[in-house]
């Protein structure tokens, strides 16, 4: 059941149109990467088909349903800014497991340390905050993931190590996965499919 | 660029910084992030600042500007300029003489118009056009200024960020992951000012993770793992297959990035 996007648009001020038009799909276990200018709409696109605002036109669907309110979202989205997806006023721990709670073999693949539960978010860097936010997309109910700018506060040994984890995951569980990225030599390593957004701007 | 006349702006040596932290009511604990650090910046000078995310490229900068948090216990030697960077010095240069670019866009005030946060410590009477100047320069548009930091995308802040660091009379400018999330083309403004920065005489310590982008105008590498520098390379010394680096950890980040081998690190660890 591909998660389907169409005709999407939206702005956030009155007809200042940030996105228009715009269709895509992808299908289970696919890797899409999504690229374009900054500012052209592709975290707006991200949050629409996460489901986090509605278009003001077009639909999503997956597998010709559009997807529930008030359930668990089975479109995952990893934000650019870790520090701003995560409660500043809980522990690493609680933060960790809201959503379910992850096998001792996920935490180990992507290397985060017993010693960071109890720590509060403002005392890891980026990068370790973001290893909490991908691991805790990975709930057993989710289809799809889209990353946005998922690694772009890591160094590169780093980069590539956690990519490698999380797609060997996405790929065994046969989860969507929807890169968005600037780089576009990242995103020639990962995807599958690349679609620009906002032609021209 | 080398130029004829190389003095020392910064110089950082054996820096260590420590946090105090509580573990059980009364119980407190040292822990020591940045263990053994030393960077030198020239004026004139760009050096990149690399390593792997968490090893205290942040916490270097944060103390080269004494904003490092109140439970933080730090020893070493700090000098700008030749002279020593108390505390009440720090107070008096950051903002003015040494500007400070940081990494997370959660530093902007998000109850202020981006428009007026990039005209303060400017000069009231051309502090506005100066900030569309700086605007049109970055590719933000006129009436972006009347926008509220949530109304920009994540790139549109990073350059938003990027023009209140640009300052008359600025020496050292520390730019802290200026680059994630923009686009080529604004990349490359953001690039070209670091180096205009350098031509003028500033020095530039260019904190990053953007090896690629950084050694474009770098002259030289310092590498940072764990807390302490491993390796301070030349720009040039950064090509093939990383032959002419020094350590091997400084190898490995270099193959690892996706222009390179990207993936040649999990065949070695699939092979074991």
């Amino acid at each position: 059941m591909p998660l389907i996007g169409e005709n999407l648009g939206h702005y956030y001020q009155k007809d200042r149109w940030i996105i228009k038009d715009t269709n895509l799909s992808v299908a289970p276990g696919e890797v899409l990467g999504l690229s374009g200018y900054s500012g052209c709409g592709k975290t707006t696109l991200s949050r629409i088909l996460a489901g986090y605002i509605s278009p003001r036109i077009g639909r999503v669907s997956i597998g010709h349903k559009t997807l529930e309110r008030r359930a668990f979202r089975p479109v995952q989205l990893i934000y650019q800014h870790p520090e701003k997806a995560i409660n500043p006023k809980w522990r690493m721990r609680d933060v960790l497991i809201e959503s379910y709670t992850p096998s001792q073999d996920i935490l180990d693949a992507f290397e985060i340390r017993e010693e960071w539960m109890n720590r509060w978010p403002v005392e890891l860097s980026g990068g370790e905050k973001q290893r909490f936010c991908i691991v805790r997309s990975l709930n057993p109910a989710t289809k799809y993931i889209i990353a946005d700018e998922m690694t772009t506060m890591l160094d590169a040994i780093t980069q590539a190590r956690i990519w490698h984890a999380f797609l060997g995951i996405c790929k065994s569980r046969n989860i969507g996965v929807i890169v968005v990225s600037h780089e576009s030599s990242l995103l020639n390593r990962l995807c599958d499919n690349i679609y620009k957004v906002g032609s021209g701007g | 660029m080398s130029n004829v006349q190389t003095k020392p702006l910064l110089q950082v040596d054996h820096l260590s910084i420590g946090f105090s932290q509580y573990v059980k009511g009364t119980q407190k604990r040292i822990i020591h992030p940045i263990a053994d650090m030393h960077v030198e910046i020239n004026e004139g000078e760009i050096v990149a600042v690399v390593g792997a995310s968490g090893s205290g490229k942040s916490l270097l900068a944060h103390a080269v500007l004494g904003i490092l948090p109140s439970n933080a216990i730090f020893s070493g030697k700090m000098l700008y300029r030749g002279e020593e960077l108390t505390p009440a010095r720090m107070e008096k240069l950051r903002g003015r003489e040494i500007s400070f670019i940081p990494q997370s866009v959660n530093y902007l005030d998000p109850l202020m118009r981006v428009g007026r946060q990039v005209q303060i410590g400017l000069d009231p009477r051309t502090a506005r056009a100066q900030q569309e100047k700086l605007f049109l320069q970055y590719g933000l548009q006129k009436n972006d200024g009347r926008l509220f930091p949530f109304e920009l995308s994540g790139g549109m802040l990073r350059r938003v960020l990027f023009a209140t660091s640009v300052r008359e009379g600025v020496r050292l400018v520390i730019a802290d992951e200026p680059t994630p999330g923009i686009h080529p083309q604004a990349l490359s403004e953001i690039l070209r000012q670091l180096k205009q920065f350098a031509e003028d005489g500033a020095g530039v310590m260019l904190i990053t993770h953007d090896i690629i982008s950084a050694l474009e105008i770098a002259d030289r590498v310092a590498v940072i793992k764990d807390g302490a520098t491993v390796e301070i390379s030349e720009a040039s010394a950064f090509e093939g297959n990383g032959e002419r680096l020094k350590t091997e950890y400084t190898q490995r980040l270099w193959r690892a990035l996706p222009q390179n081998d990207f993936d040649l690190e999990f065949k070695r660890e699939a092979v074991r």
